[in-house]
């Protein structure tokens, strides 16, 4: 069954996740000490707008980064292993659930430690959180395929962040301008259309990674 | 007469070249003579726009039936593509010089598009140049393709409408086709996107031929 398989694979990533605690305290570290240069940096208020953009950049290089070794396990003999035992849409759907989990607590890790060293008033914090939890599930969307791609081409991060940073602008660009709206306090009509559009790219991601990926898996 | 395509595009590329810059054009503020670069920017851009799609379509069609061939048609279109980016950037750049007093601006959603498509491009290439195994890049290249040509049409096409942009037809702009392109100037136009998709087609042609020699060669 299907279904089956891809929670079993969910819970191996996470398993493998959390005993190698390394893993889980490098991104935390990452992550704080990323924020903590850039706010020493910064060392006083900014306008709103470069608050906004400081924000996105930080978690999108987080995010390239942290993504890169989602199939460096997968090298040698694990590959084999899984190529003989699951299909490849379910190991792809089990990969991007994990990334997106991941990349979702990782967002919000992030804003916590961003708006405690550079303070900022938030006007519309729902639409905020919403627009930060689907860019991130979007970004782990496709992280997951480039980094696929990128692990079957020997694996280096600048090949990573080349191939992932061109098309994660359409989600960034778009998260950034509702984000902006959610930090002047604009009523929801306004940033409708935009949150539709994050959905449909969030679908979209999933579908051509699920359509995709076996070309990848199959070598 | 499997020639009579190179012929046509001979021809129509002539006859716009030389009649675009005699034919009557409207008189119109801020644009005055600079419109007659409609002849020249936007019928690159459609050739661009030709090669790129072709560029996917073989893309799909190497995954679907594994022929060398395919992926050599792909590879080749896409520089084609690349190709013809360059000369649309610089008419297109001497052309909002002239209208919008900038060589480059960030107000545009099209410009940025097109920023975005050339570093994806780029990206693509430099995918290719890092895998050795033929195969194996042929697979990877194309599954890259597709993905980041469909995030790019989606940036192309989605974003500029739901933000403002300086181009015509766009955010309150009126489209070329409503207002300003009058009979007189269709007669020079449709013939220029015409005669830049069959000289791009030449020129894939050509390419096309060399590599699949030099694939011969290397055998």
């Amino acid at each position: 069954m299907q279904i089956t398989k891809i929670t079993q694979l969910v819970k191996k990533e996470f398993l493998l996740e959390f005993r190698q605690k390394a893993s889980l305290g490098g991104i935390l570290i990452y992550i704080v000490s990323t924020v903590f240069v850039s706010a020493l940096c910064v060392k006083s208020t900014i306008p709103v707008y470069v608050w906004n953009a400081l924000f996105w950049i930080i978690l999108l290089f987080a995010s390239v980064t942290i993504s890169t070794k989602s199939f460096m396990k997968e090298a040698r003999g694990m590959g084999l292993f899984n190529y003989l035992h699951y299909s490849p849409r379910s190991f792809i759907l089990s990969k991007i659930i994990f990334n997106m989990v991941l990349m979702v607590v990782i967002s919000i890790i992030t804003l916590f430690f961003y708006s405690l060293f550079i303070p900022q008033i938030i006007g519309n914090f729902t639409l905020f959180f919403i627009t930060l939890v689907l860019t991130s599930s979007g970004f782990a969307g496709v992280l997951s395929l480039t980094s696929a791609i990128a692990a079957k081409a020997n694996n280096n991060f600048s090949l990573m962040s080349i191939l992932s940073f061109p098309v994660l602008m359409p989600l960034l660009l778009i998260s950034i301008r509702l984000s902006k709206q959610a930090i002047d306090g604009l009523s929801w009509g306004v940033s409708y259309n935009f949150l539709l559009i994050l959905v449909a790219l969030n679908i979209l991601v999933i579908m051509l990674a699920n359509l995709l990926f076996p070309y990848l898996w199959n070598d | 007469m499997k020639h009579w395509y190179k012929i046509a595009g001979t021809v129509l590329v002539l006859y716009t070249l030389i009649f675009g810059l005699l034919n009557p054009v409207p008189r119109l503020d801020i644009l005055n003579e600079t419109i007659r670069n409609l002849y020249y920017h936007v019928p690159i851009w459609f050739a661009m726009l030709f090669q790129m799609s072709l560029s996917i379509w073989f893309a799909i069609k190497y995954l679907s039936t594994g022929d060398y061939k395919h992926d050599l048609a792909s590879h080749n279109a896409a520089q084609v593509g690349f190709f013809f980016s360059i000369p649309g950037l610089l008419t297109g750049s001497l052309w909002a010089r002239f209208t919008w007093n900038t060589w480059w601006t960030f107000q545009d959603p099209k410009l940025n598009g097109v920023a975005i498509a050339i570093l994806i491009y780029l990206a693509y290439f430099l995918l290719r140049s890092s895998v050795i195994d033929e195969i194996k890049r042929a697979r990877i290249s194309a599954v890259y393709n597709i993905f980041a040509y469909v995030m790019m049409i989606v940036f192309i096409m989605i974003l500029p409408r739901l933000t403002d942009s300086l181009h015509p037809g766009n955010g309150g702009n009126p489209a070329f086709g409503k207002y300003d392109l009058d009979n007189n100037m269709r007669l020079i136009f449709y013939p220029a996107v015409m005669g830049w998709i069959l000289i791009s087609c030449w020129i894939l042609n050509v390419k096309l031929r060399i590599s699949e020699l030099n694939h011969l060669a290397n055998d």
